[in-house]
Formats: C-alpha cells, structure tokens, sequence
C-alpha cells in the first residue's frame, strides 16, 4: 500500500526537481518585463500615481481566488479517487492562497486610503475577500489540527468544497451590490473597458505573479511529499525501535 | 416506528431530559443580550437602534455554542458508529438528528426573543420582525453548524477550531437577518427582499450542511 501511494509522487518529485529552475528564471523573467511595463504605463488622470497599486492589487485577487479553486479541484481529487498527490496540492496551496489575498487586502487599504479617504470600508467585495481570508486560516487551521495527514485530507477537502459556495459571490458582488468598489472591468461581457496602455501591463503582471504561484506551489508540494516520507520513517523507526513490545 | 422516527425523538428526550442543551443555549442568550447595555450604555434609543443586531448576534452565539454536543455525545458513547453502520441512509439520519437539535436548541431561542426584545427597547412590530427573521435563520444556522460538528467530531482539540470553521460561512446569514429586521423596523427597503434572500439561505444550507456533514462524519469515522 505504501509503496502503491510513493509511486507517483515519486515521479512527481523528479519532475518538480528539474521544472522547478525553469520556472523560477521565467518567473522572474515575466516580472521583470511586467515591472518595466509597469513603469512605463501612464500614469490616470484622476488618480495620479497611485494607480500602480493596480498591477500589485488586481492579480493578486485573482490568484487568492485562483487558489481556493485549485483547492477545490483537489478536494473532488481526494475525495472521489483518494489521490495522495491532491492532497498534497491542496495542502500546498493553502498558505499560498492565504498570502496572496492578504496581499490582496493590504495593497487594496493601501489604495482606499488616498482614493477613497478611509482603509477600509465594509463594501461587498471587501468583506467577501475579508471571509475569503478567514476561510483560508480556517483551512490551515483544520490541517494542522489533524494529526494523520490523508484523515486531514478529506476533512479539509469538505470545508473547501463548502467555502467554495464563496468565489462566485466574490466575482460577482461588484455587479450585485453597488458599492464603492469598482465593476468588473477585465473579464466581462463585451471585452474589457480598459484602455491597452494599462490592459498589458496588467496581464503581463497577472502573467507574472501566476508563474511565481505556480513555482512556490511546486516548490510547496515537494516539500511537503518529503515531509510525509520523514513522517513515515519516523514512524517505522518508532516501531521497530527496542522496546516497543514487539 | 421507523427508524428515523425513533433516531428523532430519541434525540429529542435526551435533549429535555439530560439538560445542558436548549436551556443552557436561552441563558447564554439572555446573558449576551443583558451585556450589551453595560457596553454600550442605557441610551434607550440607541438600543432600539441596534437591537436586531444584537438579538441576531446573541442568537448566532448561543446555537454555536450547543453545537458541539450534536455529534460528539454520540461519538463518546458509540451510537454514532451504530448510526453509520444502519441502513437507514446517513443524510437522512444527519437530517434527523438536525430536526431534534434545532426543535430543543434554535426554537427556544427564537420563543425568548420578544422577552429580550423589551430589554432592548424594541416595539411589538420591531420584535415580531426579528423573531420572524431568527425563525428563518436559527435553522441555516443549525445547518451549517452541522459541517462544523460533524469535521471536528473526531478531533480531541475540536471546540474552538468549530467556532472558527463556522463562523464564517454563518456571515451571509447574519447579513440578511439583520438586514430583514432593519428594513421592517426602519425601511427603506420592503422587508420581502432580504427575507426571501434569507428563506433562500436556509434551504440552501439545508441541502448543503445535510450532505457535507454526512460526508464528513464518513469520512472522520473510518
């Protein structure tokens, strides 16, 4: 059984060992060419500089929500065919996708504050990124409270399935609720409403920072597959240890 | 008698007749409700102002609180694992065992709200509104606690870890319940708005809470 479990993350270590350079120099290849399109990219006519928060703000949103649906398609891989490598997915992705919606809260207060007068507000968007959030640390916090790793798996994997229930609210609560947020104006009927100085600089950071999601999700998974093998050890050594009735 | 029948009404006499459940639930109610003013100050108008919301959060507290009992009594004596090996299917037992929390756990709640209503300086319309609000929500709230329960059944460090794996997901009906209750008492908005967005919370998390907890509890019992 356990030599049935090792076999394919096993060829997963192998491949995230050679991929895992590449992707660090595209990585920071696309920031490179994303920050200098960045720099050069106008700056509004009523927002002055600070409009450049945009490029931090925006794909950082996206990947906290893409985060949570790479968990969820995890989650149906643990729970429908018992897949050890999608639990360990999904357990990679959480402090991952934490991390990107914090970033997504912090640059979005430090927006608010001079465009809208105040950090905060308790707008629909906001406070669905806020739950997001929360849920995330809920998820970290199930994961580490379950001491076997694969019971752990398919307990976390119901919570994300549930909070799931969130990411449409999320996406859609701009165009629901009227609030200072503003519409959706990337990925929208119609194509989007922003103008190409500022639309590709955009993409190409959104680009950018789902590479550097990707290589620290590779990077995350390996780790943790050796995690679990030290686990394992661990426990053999304690079983044959002298002294342990056998 | 069926055996969901018999799971039902077992549940409920355990809840009447052990005590610690329903009544303990009403008098941690009170309790937060009575706080509040000692908070906030005796400001009379104030009170009627935030009235719905603090019966909403008070009521929102105290089903969390009876929901670690849901599950775990069972689990402790071994009736869950009778209940998982039945043929009866789970979801319909977890719906079951539901029904009974919410008749002993979230129904008193609901009955004590027009008394806590006068601490709060509330109109009979104002608290006739939350209580109607609090009778459509306290199931979602039951509901969704179930997920809760029935994950950190088999943890040994699961108290806290429910209220943080609940309360979130609890926040849509906070929202809507507290927002029901505002516009009958204050408007401008007609009540119907909120409140059939709140009826469709609850069937919502019925459907949801039934078959994730049922999946749960398969899933931590193996």
């Amino acid at each position: 059984m356990a030599i049935i479990d090792l076999a394919n993350p096993t060829r997963f270590l192998r491949f995230a060992h050679r991929a895992h350079p590449w992707l660090m120099e595209i990585t920071a290849a696309a920031f490179v060419v994303g920050l200098y399109l960045t720099y050069g990219a106008p700056d509004d006519y009523q927002q002055g500089a600070t409009v450049k928060i945009m490029f931090i703000h925006v794909p950082s949103a996206w990947l906290g929500m893409f985060g949570w649906a790479l968990m969820s398609i995890a989650a149906l891989g643990t729970l429908v065919w018992r897949h050890p490598l999608a639990d360990v997915a999904a357990k990679a992705a959480a402090p991952i996708g934490a991390a990107f919606t914090f970033l997504c809260l912090v640059t979005g207060a430090l927006w608010g504050r001079p465009m809208w007068g105040t950090y905060w507000v308790w707008d629909a968007r906001l406070t669905s990124v806020l739950i997001l959030f929360l849920m995330y640390l809920g998820v970290i916090a199930l994961w580490r409270t379950v001491e076997d790793p694969s019971r752990a798996a398919r307990a976390a994997a119901i919570l994300t399935l549930v909070g799931a229930i969130n990411l449409p609210i999320i996406k859609f609560s701009v165009d629901w609720w009227n609030t200072l947020h503003q519409p959706a104006s990337v990925i929208k009927l119609g194509g989007p409403s922003i103008y190409p100085t500022i639309l590709i600089p955009l993409l190409v950071m959104a680009l950018a920072f789902t590479l550097l999601f990707v290589t620290l999700h590779v990077a995350a998974m390996g780790n943790e597959i050796l995690r679990r093998r030290v686990r394992a050890l661990m426990l053999m050594q304690a079983q044959s240890a002298p002294g342990s009735g056998e | 008698m069926s055996p969901l029948a018999a799971l039902f009404i077992r549940d409920i006499r355990l809840a009447i007749r052990v005590g610690g459940g329903g009544g303990i639930g009403v008098l941690f109610f009170l309790i937060v409700v009575v706080l509040m003013p000692f908070a906030i100050g005796p400001d009379l108008t104030l009170l009627a102002r935030l009235g719905p919301a603090i019966l909403w959060l008070g009521a929102l507290l105290a089903s969390l609180l009876t929901l670690d009992r849901l599950f775990a009594v069972d689990h402790e004596d071994g009736s869950l694992d009778l209940i998982l090996m039945s043929d009866t299917p789970l979801e319909l037992a977890v719906a079951a065992k539901a029904a009974a929390h919410w008749l002993t756990t979230g129904l008193p709640l609901v009955i004590a709200t027009p008394l806590l209503g006068l601490f709060m300086n509330l109109d009979a319309k104002a608290s006739a509104a939350v209580m109607l609000t609090l009778l459509a929500g306290t199931p979602a709230l039951t509901f969704i606690g179930l997920i809760g329960a029935a994950l950190s059944v088999a943890l040994r460090r699961g108290g806290l870890l429910l209220a943080v794996l609940v309360l979130p997901l609890t926040v849509p009906v906070l929202i809507f319940g507290v927002a029901a209750s505002n516009a009958a008492i204050v408007g401008p908005l007609p009540f119907g708005t909120p409140f059939t967005i709140l009826c469709a919370l609850m069937l919502t998390s019925l459907v949801v809470g039934i078959f994730a907890a049922a999946a749960a509890l398969r899933q931590g019992m193996e």
